[in-house]
């Protein structure tokens, strides 16, 4: 592998190849000493012109269980606010010997420009890019969703027959984006459910049936119900009347959760608004996964990270 | 042109051996723990436990596991990215004999790898080697407790071990380049 910019051009084996790895690598979190040196020597680059929490910190956690040198770079603070062009500030990264650089962008794309632009050798990571794709979160939801599914018999298997409902701001959600495109890889059959305002206005294409009624979608109790964030830094128009108006029709209730039934899971990608998408109680209960989906995080990413960086990069 | 060297029934009587002589050397099966490096050494460690079993009924059930090298090899960055097998240890090496069971011993830099791998996972109170074959050529101050086969060996050649758990059939096999190609 040589970057993860999207999980649209990721294959089925390629996919289950990353999340057999992050397997092994979930086993290590389990050990007393939790690191390996598989990339002693290596530096590793958070390049982060976007606010983030747990994606960075899971990345750091993960370069560092890897024995990778980490350097974290947050565009505030930074040359950046200056006015430093992305060319330059790649350039910089290259000329300390960056071999890989995660990065979080708010401009769609700005990833594949990196990758793209012989500015730098490093393999880049997309670590979410605009309203484009986040493909690490998309894969930590998988694996989450695969342990759920078969446990310890997760290894070599796909999501086949997993029945997904992903609900909330699919506009702005570049998690939703790159969970479509991986679940339907893995064979799940992924259902979006939106208010018509926060659907993207063409979805020609995309391996998903569409619905408008979160009642509806939780009557035919899915598997998996991923509640995606309201993304009100982006949003620059009304898309909802108000945000009582869209708890009452689009918010994951305790009443709502109880329909479920159990043995459904509950998905958040994090970070949650309590109230708003998903009620505490939803967000608390014993089906919710969302500090599972954490946990996988730095699983899943150590795989990314081992799969970039370790081996010949010529001979791959 | 492959040689056998090895035939199933020489496969069997050189891991009885093997069983026994861990079995002696340990003075029982207290504290004792075979870790299988895959992929080969993953079904040998498990016919040498179903051995060790059969001798000493009360032996531990929890004796045989699997220790993966790949993420300590100190040739990662030279070879294209490889998959890492499986680790699973049955119990807590703190205080117990561990043996690494190979199927070949050639260069020794997987043992060392092991080695590193171990002393992440906690502290043997000794550490042991089992392999089927040792082929020589070491590269590395490291040498075998226990050996099925000592197989002097041109270093340009190949030997392959089956295994029928994975390969349908037991057999050890050496094949030279130059007689390879026939031209």
């Amino acid at each position: 592998m040589r970057h993860l910019l999207t999980t649209r051009g990721l294959d089925r084996d390629a996919a289950i190849g990353i999340l057999d790895v992050a397997e092994d690598m979930a086993d290590v979190s389990t050990r007393e000493v939790k690191k390996l040196p598989a990339l002693r020597g290596k530096t590793v680059v958070n390049l982060f012109y976007e606010d983030s929490t747990r994606t960075r910190i899971s990345f750091e956690a993960a370069a560092k269980r890897l024995s990778a040198d980490v350097i974290n770079f947050s565009a505030k603070g930074s040359s950046v606010s200056k006015g430093e062009s992305l060319k330059d500030t790649a350039q910089t990264l290259a000329a300390m010997g960056a071999d890989a650089v995660v990065m979080r962008h708010p401009a769609s794309g700005a990833p594949h420009t990196l990758a793209g632009s012989g500015w730098i050798d490093a393999g880049i990571v997309n670590a979410g890019d605009g309203t484009h794709e986040h493909p690490t979160q998309a894969l930590l939801d998988a694996f989450t969703m695969r342990k759920r599914r078969h446990g310890e018999a997760s290894r070599g298997r796909g999501l086949d027959g997993l029945r997904v409902t992903i609900v909330g701001d699919v506009l702005h959600s570049r998690v939703a984006r790159s969970n479509v495109w991986l679940l339907n890889t893995l064979g799940a059959e992924v259902t979006l459910v939106a208010p018509p305002t926060l659907l993207p206005v063409d979805l020609t294409g995309w391996p998903a049936t569409i619905g408008y009624d979160l009642d509806a979608a939780v009557d035919e109790k899915p598997d998996v119900m991923m509640m995606l964030r309201i993304q009100q830094e982006r949003m620059h128009a009304a898309f909802f009347p108000n945000a009582r108006e869209y708890t009452r029709r689009w918010g994951l209730s305790q009443e709502r959760l109880g329909r479920l039934g159990t043995g459904n899971i509950v998905m958040h990608p994090g970070p949650m608004n309590r109230g708003l998408e998903i009620s505490a109680a939803a967000a608390d209960s014993p089906s919710s996964t969302v500090r599972e989906q954490v946990a996988s995080g730095v699983s899943v990413r150590m795989a990314v990270l081992y799969l970039l960086l370790s081996g010949d990069r010529e001979a791959n | 042109m492959a040689r056998t060297v090895l035939q199933q029934a020489d496969i069997a009587r050189a891991l009885t051996r093997i069983s026994h002589e861990i079995l002696e050397s340990n003075r029982g099966s207290d504290d004792l723990v075979l870790l299988g490096i895959p992929t080969r050494g993953v079904p040998i460690a498990e016919r040498i436990g179903a051995n060790i079993r059969r001798i000493d009924q009360d032996a531990d059930t929890r004796l045989v596991g699997s220790l993966d090298t790949t993420m300590y090899r100190d040739d990662l960055a030279r070879n294209p990215t490889r998959a890492p097998g499986r680790t699973s240890v049955p119990r807590s090496i703190d205080g117990a004999t561990v043996v690494l069971v190979d199927d070949v011993l050639f260069s020794g830099r997987t043992i060392r790898a092991a080695l590193d791998a171990l002393n992440d996972l906690g502290r043997p109170r000794a550490v042991r080697l089992a392999v089927l074959v040792d082929r020589g050529h070491r590269e590395l101050p490291i040498r075998a407790d226990f050996v099925g086969k000592n197989l002097p060996s041109a270093f340009d050649e190949r030997i392959n071990v089956r295994l029928s758990e994975l390969d349908g059939e037991d057999a050890v096999t050496i094949e030279s380049p130059a007689e390879d190609g026939e031209r």
